[in-house]
This record gives structure tokens, C-alpha cells and sequence, in this order.
């Protein structure tokens, strides 16, 4: 049984298509990292999984419960129940490639918010939940800290923290490194693959193809909105079948 | 020119009432005017045409016109149509001090509502994402994220508000209401001493004005602390 599964995904911006038909199906612990120039549709396709945006037509399912979809006006697909969108968010967080951290809470404000205020659960457990995660992800020292106050390493370790409080079944990441300083990468990576090893259900937008490599058991390599190659990232990355993956890599890997 | 102190000294008293009335219609007129900008900001960040050309006409009009001139529809131009002055309404609306805080409370609503508005479109668009990212609802995102982060960002304009506010409340002396500038009024007509009169009430004014200015800042060290550069 698939944890999250996303069938033919197409996606388009005005006459541009950006997705032109993209699956993915994750089991229990997987970890997919996907791949792709700028422009290739990878982080549309991660943000059309929560509905961040709408996509023309597909289908998401998770833990087999299928996002039941509507057209709106101008053609695009929108979830039919507010409520089942709602529900499906909270169990799928996400985290941003510019943190979005509530930037008037404190980090533990900010942990703590959504399991008060979407889960509905008390203060008090929130409050431990928060301080265990913040813990975990080695930011407990600056829980009283805003997010302008602290460096971008330490504010996505507070939105993986933010993330993780919500006990999601699927993390999606979108190119959670990519707006850091090439020196607070590894910190953000080294939480990363913390969660992986735990087990943890995860979908990665990533620029990092050592991550990719050692950390995900998939790889997905978009071009031009269409899987062009998948499938076990150290085969695909030692031995890459297609022309777009071979200069994709010729320009990024070492 | 000599300052005649003694005239001052003797009328503290009715300037110290003054004070109390001038200080009775602000704190009025602000927290009617909030609690309607409120829901007039809402309405002027919608997309929604239907919503959002009310709030629109209405901050328009009012913000297009005096504060006198508004003030004196209300206490004088009402006052002329029988069916105001038979209604249940009349008590109301025969009173001076009604009709200035309801023109005052609008006035500032108005103001308000626009500052709002402001400072809701300039919330960071990720943070409106990273909500709805986290399976909040439509109300719960304006509950807990836009609103809170709005009213504080507003903060430091809606003071400048508050101040105008103070000063404008000055023109219900010309409706009979003796508040700090009425006080200056009665003064200078009794003495004909119009200098020291009205020199006492602006010196009162500024004082009101420090003491926003400073509640104002603590305010702001308060609920602004996020944005405020990293302590030390």
C-alpha cells in the first residue's frame, strides 16, 4: 500500500504546459528525491500535491484516501471539500525552500501553532511536543527567538521542527537548501537524513545530488514537465540513460 | 506682553474637565472606529468586486471629505428632518457629545480601515502559504496569521492616527462640547485674553501627545519585537 500516490499530473500556466502528466507513488519510509533544472516543473509538481497549486487534471491519493477534485472557472482543479483539503495538509507538512516561518511568533510559537490550532490539541502538549522537536533538530537553544533573529540554517531546522510537531504521514521538501549559505547546507541535510533513517515518508525537491545519492531510495529526473528517468538513485546518477540526465549531471556532479 | 497667570491658574479647573472630555471622545470615538476598521480592512483586501466596493466607496467618501463638514451633518443637518427628531433616535442625536464621537468614530474608521488594508496586502506571501501548507482553514488563517501579523505591523501608523485623532476631537468645541479647546474658548471670551487661552490648550495637547507617543512605544517594543534589530 502506497503512503502517497500522485497519478498523472498535468499542469499548465495559461498555454504553457509545465506538467505534462507526472506520477510518483511513495511506500512507507521512502524516500524520493526529484531532480530537474530550473523550469522543469519540479517544485510546481511537489506544490501541486497539498493543492499550493492547482493542477489540470490528475489524481492525489493519500493512504489511499483520494483528494476529491473539482474544476473551477478558469479550468483548473480545485479540492471539491475545504474540509478534506484541510485534513490532507495537515498530514502531508511541507516545508519551504524560504522557510515562511510566522515571522511574528517566536520558533516555539511558531511549532506549536498549527498542532494547537488545526489538531486541536491542549497547550501543554503542544508546548512538549514543540521543545522536543525544536530539540531534535538542535534549535531548543533559540525557541524564545524570532525568525528574523536567527540565521536561515536555524530557521528551517524550525520549520522542519514546525513540520515534524504535526506528525505527518508525507513530508514534502521543497528545495529546503537552496535559499541557505553554502556553509549552513550541511546542517539542514544532516536533520534530513536523521529523518530518513527514522523512517520517515519523504518527498524531496532538492539541488543536492549527494543527498539524492546517499539519502533517497528514489530518484526522479524531470525535464520539460515529464519523468524522463526514475528509479534507484545510485544506478541512475553512476549510469544515466538519458541524453537530458547525462548533461543535467555533466553540469552539476562532480 | 505680560502673561496673566493668575487668569490661567484660576481656570485649571475647567481645563482639567476639559481634559477629562476631550479624552472621554477619543477613547470613545478609537474603540468604536477599530472595532469597525476591523471589519472595513477585511473587506478592502477582498477580491470579490461585491465586497470589496462598499468598504471601498465608504473609505472614499469619508476620507474625502472634512471632518467639519461631516461633524456638522450630523449635530445640525439631521437635526432637520422631523422623522430624525421624532425617532427613538433623537435623545441620541440631540446630544452633542453622541453626535461628535459617532462623526469622530467614523472618521477615524475610515483611516483606520485603510491602514489596515495596507498593512494586510503587505503580509509576506509565504507565511500565508506555509498556513494553508499546514491544513488551515480560510478563518483560522485570518484569526491567527494575517490579522495578528497586520494589526502589528499597522502599529506604528495607526499612532500617527491616534494622535490626528486627538487633535481633530478639538473641533467638538465648535459643538458646544467644552473640552480642552472649549475651556480655551470660554477662557479667552470671559478675559479676552486669547493668547494665554489658547496657549494653556496647546500646551495640554502636547502633553496628551507625549504620553500616546510614549504608550505608543512600549507598545511597539512589545508587539513589534520581531522586527526590531537582534539584541546583543
Amino acid at each position: 500500500m502506497y503512503k502517497l500516490e500522485v497519478q498523472d499530473l498535468h499542469k499548465r500556466y495559461g498555454s504553457h504546459e509545465v506538467l505534462k502528466g507526472v506520477s510518483l507513488a511513495a511506500k512507507a519510509g521512502d524516500v524520493i528525491s526529484i531532480i530537474g533544472s530550473s523550469g522543469s516543473g519540479k517544485s510546481t509538481f511537489l506544490r501541486c500535491i497539498n493543492l499550493l497549486e492547482q493542477p489540470h487534471s490528475g489524481k492525489i491519493l493519500l493512504n489511499n484516501e483520494e483528494l476529491k477534485l473539482v474544476a473551477n472557472k478558469d479550468g483548473g482543479l480545485k479540492a471539491a471539500d475545504p474540509k478534506q483539503l484541510q485534513r490532507m495538509r495537515s498530514r502531508l507538512s511541507m516545508v519551504f525552500q524560504h522557510f515562511n516561518l510566522w515571522s511574528h511568533m517566536s520558533a516555539l510559537e511558531n511549532v506549536m501553532e498549527a498542532p494547537v490550532h488545526v489538531l486541536g490539541m491542549s497547550k501543554k502538549d503542544a508546548l512538549e511536543k514543540a521543545e522536543h522537536y525544536l530539540n531534535k533538530v538542535g534549535v531548543a537553544h533559540r525557541k524564545d527567538a524570532y525568525p528574523a533573529h536567527m540565521s536561515g540554517g536555524e530557521q528551517q531546522r524550525v520549520a522542519i521542527a514546525r513540520a515534524l510537531a504535526m506528525e505527518p504521514e508525507v513530508m514534502l521538501f521543497d528545495e529546503p537548501t537552496s535559499a541557505l549559505d553554502p556553509e549552513l547546507v550541511g546542517e539542514v541535510l544532516k536533520v534530513m537524513q536523521d529523518l530518513a533513517q527514522e523512517g520517515r515518508t519523504m518527498v524531496v525537491v532538492t539541488h543536492e545530488m549527494g543527498f539524492a545519492r546517499e539519502v533517497s531510495n528514489q530518484l526522479v529526473f524531470l525535464h520539460k514537465g515529464v519523468v524522463e528517468e526514475r528509479g534507484c538513485p545510485r544506478e541512475v546518477l553512476a549510469n544515466p540513460q538519458s541524453e537530458r540526465l547525462q548533461q543535467f549531471l555533466s553540469g552539476s556532479l562532480k | 506682553m505680560i502673561f496673566d497667570f493668575n487668569v490661567i491658574w484660576n481656570s485649571l479647573p475647567l481645563y482639567l474637565g476639559g481634559v477629562l472630555v476631550t479624552l472621554k471622545i477619543l477613547l470613545i470615538s478609537l474603540a468604536f472606529g477599530l472595532a469597525l476598521a476591523i471589519p472595513l480592512g477585511l473587506m478592502r483586501v477582498s477580491k470579490s468586486p461585491w465586497v470589496n466596493f462598499p468598504a471601498w466607496l465608504y473609505t472614499y467618501v469619508i476620507r474625502g471629505t472634512p471632518m467639519l463638514v461631516q461633524l456638522f451633518l450630523i449635530y445640525y443637518g439631521l437635526a432637520q428632518f422631523e422623522a430624525v427628531r421624532e425617532s427613538f433616535l433623537w435623545p441620541y442625536f440631540s446630544s452633542a457629545t453622541f453626535c461628535a464621537c459617532l462623526a469622530f468614530a467614523i472618521n477615524t474608521s475610515a483611516y483606520s480601515a485603510e491602514i489596515l488594508a495596507g498593512s494586510l496586502k503587505a503580509t509576506p506571501h509565504g507565511e500565508i502559504e506555509a498556513a494553508k501548507a499546514m491544513g488551515m482553514s480560510r478563518s483560522k488563517l485570518y484569526r491567527r496569521i494575517l490579522l495578528p501579523s497586520a494589526l502589528r505591523r499597522a502599529l506604528p501608523q495607526y499612532s500617527n492616527e491616534v494622535i490626528m485623532m486627538l487633535h481633530t476631537t478639538s473641533l467638538a468645541s465648535i459643538v458646544t462640547l467644552v473640552d480642552i479647546t472649549g475651556a480655551a474658548r470660554t477662557v479667552s471670551s470671559q478675559y479676552y485674553l486669547p493668547f494665554e487661552a489658547f496657549i494653556t490648550a496647546g500646551l495640554f495637547y502636547l502633553c496628551l501627545t507625549f504620553i500616546l507617543v510614549r504608550l505608543f512605544k512600549q507598545a511597539e517594543r512589545r508587539w513589534l519585537a520581531y522586527l526590531a534589530p537582534r539584541k546583543a
